[in-house]
């Protein structure tokens, strides 16, 4: 899996590519983490247009985002689900307790 | 290979050896069992959704033996054994995967092989519950010190007509 962060104005845009795992959602919730109570960056953005796969811990790991963000005042977005992920997220209801978006510019919009 | 054996489960008493790995508990090894495990029920008939719902299901059994059997330790053997197994619940395909997996780590404590609620948001403790939904059967036993896991997905002839 890969990780890099980009920012637009007050945005961070967390984009992973690959798999997230056992192996690789320790990265992906460090990332998140560290954006949103460290930097308190006010709204924090994941692109998952290139996540083949999720598990549970990487549900977890976005879970405990949502929460840091709720904590912080801040916002936790997604875009760009596959039907993988969207799947995992509906079998664990957690679907419409996210920002779920189609693309960048919409999230970037909302 | 055939097993024969009248547990309930497996009417004909009959199992053919499809598949087995053997691997340690590094969780970097989760990727190559899932690509196997997706070419295995795309290979038996199983439609895209159901080949990926039983991809998810072993993932989330080979993560709770590293996690907790195991306790993260990367060198420990799991042994995953894959039969196609004849099964009296689905007459019209007579067919199912039957999963085996094996540790010889901590025993599961079957009070907490039940899952979470998922009325409440917290993260963890989510891998039971995907097991359970992608699988027919699910069964935990120990003996001699090895656990074993078993899981049974039947194939249905919805899964046949949509095909792979």
């Amino acid at each position: 899996m890969q990780i890099s962060v980009r920012r637009i104005d007050k945005t961070a845009i967390v984009e992973v590519a690959g798999d997230i795992d056992l192996s690789s959602s320790p990265e992906v919730r460090k990332i998140l983490l560290r954006e949103l109570r460290e930097s308190r960056t006010p709204r924090v953005i994941l692109n998952m247009e290139r996540v083949k796969y999720i598990d549970s811990s990487g549900v977890a790991s976005l879970v405990e985002g949502l929460k840091a963000s709720r904590d912080a005042g801040s916002r936790l977005l997604l875009f760009g689900l596959s039907p993988i992920a969207r799947e995992v997220l509906q079998l664990s209801r957690l679907l419409k307790i996210f920002e779920i978006y189609e693309n960048e510019q919409q999230a970037l919009r909302a | 290979m055939v097993v024969d054996r009248e547990d309930g489960i497996i009417a004909s008493g009959q199992a053919d050896l499809l598949l087995k790995l053997e691997f340690f508990s590094n969780p970097e090894l989760l990727y190559v069992v899932r690509a196997a495990m997706e070419r295995l029920t795309e290979r038996m008939g199983f439609s895209e959704r159901e080949c990926r719902s039983v991809t998810r299901a072993v993932d989330e059994a080979l993560t709770n033996i590293i996690r907790h059997a195991y306790g993260g330790h990367l060198n420990q053997l799991i042994v995953v054994t894959c039969y196609r197994t004849s099964k009296k619940a689905t007459p019209e395909t007579g067919q199912a995967l039957e999963i085996v997996l094996q540790d010889q780590g901590e025993p599961a404590d079957p009070a907490k092989m039940r899952g979470r609620s998922l009325d409440e948001i917290k993260p963890g403790g989510l891998g039971l519950h995907y097991i359970r939904e992608s699988m027919d059967f699910v069964e935990f036993s120990n003996a001699g010190g090895t656990n074993q896991l078993r899981l049974v997905r039947c194939l249905r002839p919805e899964s046949t007509a949509q095909g792979s």
